[in-house]
């Protein structure tokens, strides 16, 4: 929601994506860019892939939301690659293995993003022992307090 | 003359900000009873200087609704073609203009406070103003100094530049004013906890007094948000209202610390516990105002396009962040050991059912800051990497079920202490619903799995929201209390236009020749024409799209591909058919080589609940503040009738009377 | 029996989180998105001619000999204009350019080719970023040293200004 203010703040501060009228080509869209799959369920599957993509020329938006020509093309890749066979997971390694862990919205454990999910697990954890502090304790010493 | 004479109310403003800080500090040196001479300034000060900000945000507005083109920034930001509403609303659409609305807004907080608050301690009084002042002081250094509004071209502009088209559009006159004043009410609730703690007066008294900016705050917080959220969603014309973007998460991440503290609130002021607890989540709620303005205006976080960000700005905002959170945070570490623990409670009671929540919310703030903060982390060793959806969603729900889980219960029981056995029905009941739904939907189709949850969720809450007014007289019942199951009743009826969202959206993007019809859901979408249209700044193309559900009446829907020229931009505005059970959503897109046109259309089942609940929660927390307030003026009341009372009996010699109950 | 350590932790947070937006602050913000394909083989492709004057290009056309440059560029990008110049300098000491014209029509790179010269030996035509996203390009214009065996081995974001020559030519021959 607040992205609004951040295209507001943008604005002021250098060129935004969502609409840029300079350098633009005058293509038309690659097949898969704009049309969807026949096949409902790899339709499903390829816009759920879609929207855990980075859009690589926008000010974070997912390809599924940006009308830049590139990500077009990324969703053209996304539905044929789909639709030969391929499984969304091969897909977004694909991509990964091309442009690293920035493509993917959907970190995955590895040497640069570990902690991502050992502090939740941490944050678990300390939230299970404050409860239990807070608590647990107050069962234990009532009555001898207040 | 407007340009100077704003300006000039900033510097006397700022001069008097250093006066409310000074005058404030001195009622800390004054013995009880006896006021300080030197304090007696900073309530005036307080005032005056709340009426300069206005009046320097007024004089900014004038300049704009006047197109002034001498004064850069209008140059920059405005156009004389504009329609006067959004040159209005184009004050605000700046760096520059929207810190003038922040401070105006801070400093009208402050001076509100000042005016109108006698019921604090003058010591705990005192020193909430000289942080107040201090507060606003560095805002206004920082305005002053490195992002002067006011500041003249040395030759007058011909034509304005304009404003991104994006931000031409009635989403602008709402959705930042309400957010600021949010994020400003709650460095009123910074000041007063940093006054109780200084001056050890963490007690119930501060707390009523602390609760309705809290609540205030929060109100417009959330309808802030919502309203950003839907002008999002209509605007950017791709369907999306949530991205966990960073500058979504900045509003977010007060908003989860405001209701965290507006809950420890009610603790305190009701029971005196969560002394400490409630200090330090006020902090931690400006703390994150703070720091949401610094990732948007820093610029560390937004990337491929976000270069042009002043580094001068960032740092200065970090000064400042750093000298009051990590002030604050310093003074907390020193003097909370001193703030003496509140009441006891058992687990099954209101008050554990809060803590619970108000763990369970601090958690998801932890989660959120660190999916927001985690790619600059490692930006500093160079590795890029992209937190979105697929991690916030999954790792917030393992929080928030549990919350909502215990969120569904906690209304229902008892202050201090209960047992659970007392409320086994409405247990059942809540359980009964929350199995049901999902066992029901996941028999009938495949959905993703925490939508459908969300779904038995939202459901269930809906129910037990309503519950604590089971076997009470409707007429009887106190209007916070309808405040809290207003506002609960409306995160359930959110949450099942978020569930909904996510599990039966249907997508139609196509190809389309005029007389073409797609189906989408139950409805027959047929493109009828396309056709040029012009606006004041703008043209456009405008489709004509008839509608029609399950072969009734067609409705026409006339979604717009906009090219503005000053500056250049494309938009596409999308246009919405809504439904009591959904709502259409079609864009209109390019037109291929073979003369077809591209059109997305979405049918999205009940997504309006999504913002239908965000203003029920808002409204709950407006009968909150309401009744807060109705019960306060009825005690100053019967206060005053009381000694009123008390002097009539005591002339008559009569010393026996009774004492009125303070409570 | 009250531990008050837990007091002084919102502040070392916070410090951490300052100092780290500090340190982030200083530095030049990387606004760009590189290609994690360095040190690998050329994914295989097979582009028509971007125009009639000169032939597609292929993986294999980038295999064998010396190394060469793959330039990624279009005929409607503004900074392909700017870099031009650079890439005829670099053709004038005898590097073997090979571009791939994204998203382009034949009219338009003829045309663009005939006003900015043609520092080229073959043109690809790549109409919908196929070959750009499998090497891992995220822009236009960029420009790949890719080595005798078909392997990728440096990446250049942006336009190519006169001091980015000599780097160029460094890395080719780096890559020889």
């Amino acid at each position: 929601m607040m992205r609004v203010l951040l295209v507001m703040l943008l604005a002021m501060l250098a060129p935004v994506c969502l609409g840029p009228l300079a350098a633009q080509d005058t293509m038309p869209p690659a097949p898969y860019a704009y049309n969807q799959l026949d096949d409902p369920q790899l339709e499903a599957e390829a816009s759920a892939l879609m929207l855990t993509l980075r859009c690589l020329k926008c000010q974070s938006q997912s390809i599924a939301d940006s009308d830049a020509p590139m990500a077009g093309d990324m969703r053209h890749q996304v539905r044929s690659r789909i639709l030969a066979g391929e499984s969304p997971q091969e897909i977004r390694a694909w991509l990964v293995a091309r442009y690293g862990d920035y493509v993917s919205y959907s970190p995955t454990v590895s040497a640069s993003t570990w902690p991502l999910f050992a502090i939740p697990v941490l944050v678990l954890l300390m939230v299970g022992a404050v409860l239990l502090r807070r608590l647990g304790k107050r069962r234990a010493d009532e009555g001898t307090s207040e | 003359m407007i340009a100077e004479i704003g300006l000039a109310a900033l510097w006397f403003a700022a001069a008097l900000a250093v006066l409310q800080m000074v005058s404030g500090a001195f009622a800390l040196r004054s013995a009880d009873g006896a006021p300080n001479p030197m304090a007696i300034y900073a309530r005036p000060a307080a005032v005056v200087q709340a009426l300069l900000a206005v009046l320097a945000f007024l004089m900014l507005l004038w300049a704009f609704a006047i197109t002034d083109l001498s004064i850069k920034l209008v140059a920059t930001n405005s156009h004389s073609m504009k329609p006067m509403i959004y040159k209005l609303t184009g004050t605000w659409g700046n760096h520059e203009g929207s810190m003038l609305l922040w401070v105006g807004v801070l400093a009208l907080s402050g001076g509100l406070l000042a005016a109108f608050e006698r019921r604090l301690p003058e010591r705990t009084m005192g020193a909430t103003l000289a942080v107040q002042g201090f507060v606003g002081l560095g805002f206004y250094a920082f305005l002053l100094l490195s992002s002067n509004p006011f500041e003249r071209l040395p030759v007058p502009a011909i034509e304005g530049v304009g404003l991104n088209p994006l931000l031409q559009d009635i989403g602008l006159a709402i959705h930042p004013p309400t957010l600021y004043a949010g994020y400003v009410g709650l460095s009123v609730a910074f000041s007063l906890a940093m006054g109780a703690l200084l001056t050890n007066q963490v007690n119930p008294s501060f707390a009523r007094v602390l609760r309705p900016w809290v609540l205030g705050a929060w109100v417009l917080l959330t309808f802030g948000i919502t309203a950003g959220s839907y002008w999002a969603y209509y605007e950017l014309g791709w369907g999306g209202w949530w991205f966990w973007d960073p500058v979504e998460n900045a509003s977010f991440m007060p908003w989860l610390a405001a209701t965290a503290l507006m809950h420890s609130v009610s603790v305190l002021a009701a029971r005196d516990a969560l002394r400490t607890w409630t200090i330090m989540l006020g902090v931690l709620a400006f703390s994150m105002s703070m720091l949401g303005t610094f990732l948007v205006r820093s610029g560390v976080l937004t990337s491929v396009h976000a270069f042009a960000v002043d580094p001068e700005r960032g740092s200065f905002i970090l000064a400042l962040l750093g000298l009051y959170i990590g002030g604050a945070f310093t003074i907390f570490a020193l003097r909370a050991g001193a703030v003496a623990e509140g009441k006891r409670f058992a687990v099954t009671s209101r008050e554990g059912a809060l803590v619970f929540n108000n763990v369970m919310l601090s958690a998801i703030l932890a989660i959120v800051l660190l999916g927001t903060l985690y790619p600059l982390l490692t930006e500093a060793f160079n590795v890029r990497v992209s937190v979105g959806p697929p991690y916030f969603n999954p790792a917030s729900a393992i929080f928030a079920v549990p919350m909502f889980l215990v969120m569904a219960v906690g209304p229902l029981l008892r202050w201090k202490e209960d047992k659970p056995a007392r409320i086994q029905f409405e247990v059942a009941l809540v359980a009964a619903v929350l199995i049901a739904v999902i066992s029901l939907v996941t028999i009938l189709g495949d959905y993703p799995f925490l939508p459908v949850l969300g779904l038995g969720l939202a459901l269930a809450l809906g129910v037990a929201a309503l519950l604590p007014l089971r076997g009470r007289k409707l007429t009887r019942v106190p209007v916070a209390t309808w405040g809290m199951v207003l506002a609960h009743f409306g995160v359930a009826v959110s949450l099942f236009g978020m569930a909904c969202e996510g599990a039966f959206t249907q997508e139609r993007l196509a190809a389309v020749a005029p007389g073409g019809t797609e189906q989408v859901g139950d409805f027959d979408v047929t493109l009828e024409s396309v056709t040029p249209v012009a606006g004041p700044n703008w043209t456009a193309i405008e489709a004509r799209i008839a509608v029609s559900r399950d072969g009734a009446e067609p409705v026409i829907l006339s979604p717009q591909a906009r090219n503005f020229w000053s500056p250049a931009q494309a938009t596409s505005e999308s246009a919405l058919l809504t439904r009591w059970d959904g709502q259409l959503y079609a864009v209109i897109g390019n037109q291929a080589e073979d003369g077809r046109w591209q059109i997305r259309v979405w049918w999205k089942p009940f997504v309006t609940f999504i913002w239908y609940g965000g203003l029920l929660i808002a409204l709950g927390g407006v009968l909150a503040i309401a009744g807060r307030v109705r019960v306060d003026l009825k005690r100053r009341k019967a206060e005053e009738l009381g000694e009123a009372r008390r002097a009539d009996l005591a002339e008559l010699g009569a010393h026996d009377a009774e004492p009125f109950p303070a409570e | 029996m009250q531990n008050r350590l837990w007091l002084w932790v919102p502040l070392a947070l916070f410090a951490f989180f300052a100092g780290l937006a500090g340190y982030m602050l200083t530095q030049e913000k990387d606004q760009f998105v590189e290609s994690t394909m360095i040190g690998e083989p050329l994914p295989e492709f097979a582009l028509d001619p971007a125009f009639a004057g000169l032939p597609g290009a292929a993986t294999r056309d980038l295999v064998g000999g010396s190394p060469r440059l793959l330039n990624i560029w279009a005929s409607w990008c503004l900074p392909c204009i700017a870099e031009a110049p650079q890439l005829e300098a670099l053709k004038d000491q005898g590097v073997e350019i090979i571009g791939i014209a994204i998203r382009d029509r034949p009219e338009d790179v003829a045309n663009f080719l005939s006003r900015y010269g043609n520092p080229y030996t073959r043109i690809g035509s790549d109409r919908i970023s196929e070959v750009q996203l499998a090497i891992g390009s995220s822009g236009v214009p960029e420009t790949f040293v890719i080595d005798a065996g078909g392997v990728i081995r440096y990446q250049h974001i942006g336009d190519i200004r006169e001091d980015d020559v000599p780097v160029l030519l460094a890395e080719l021959e780096k890559a020889r």
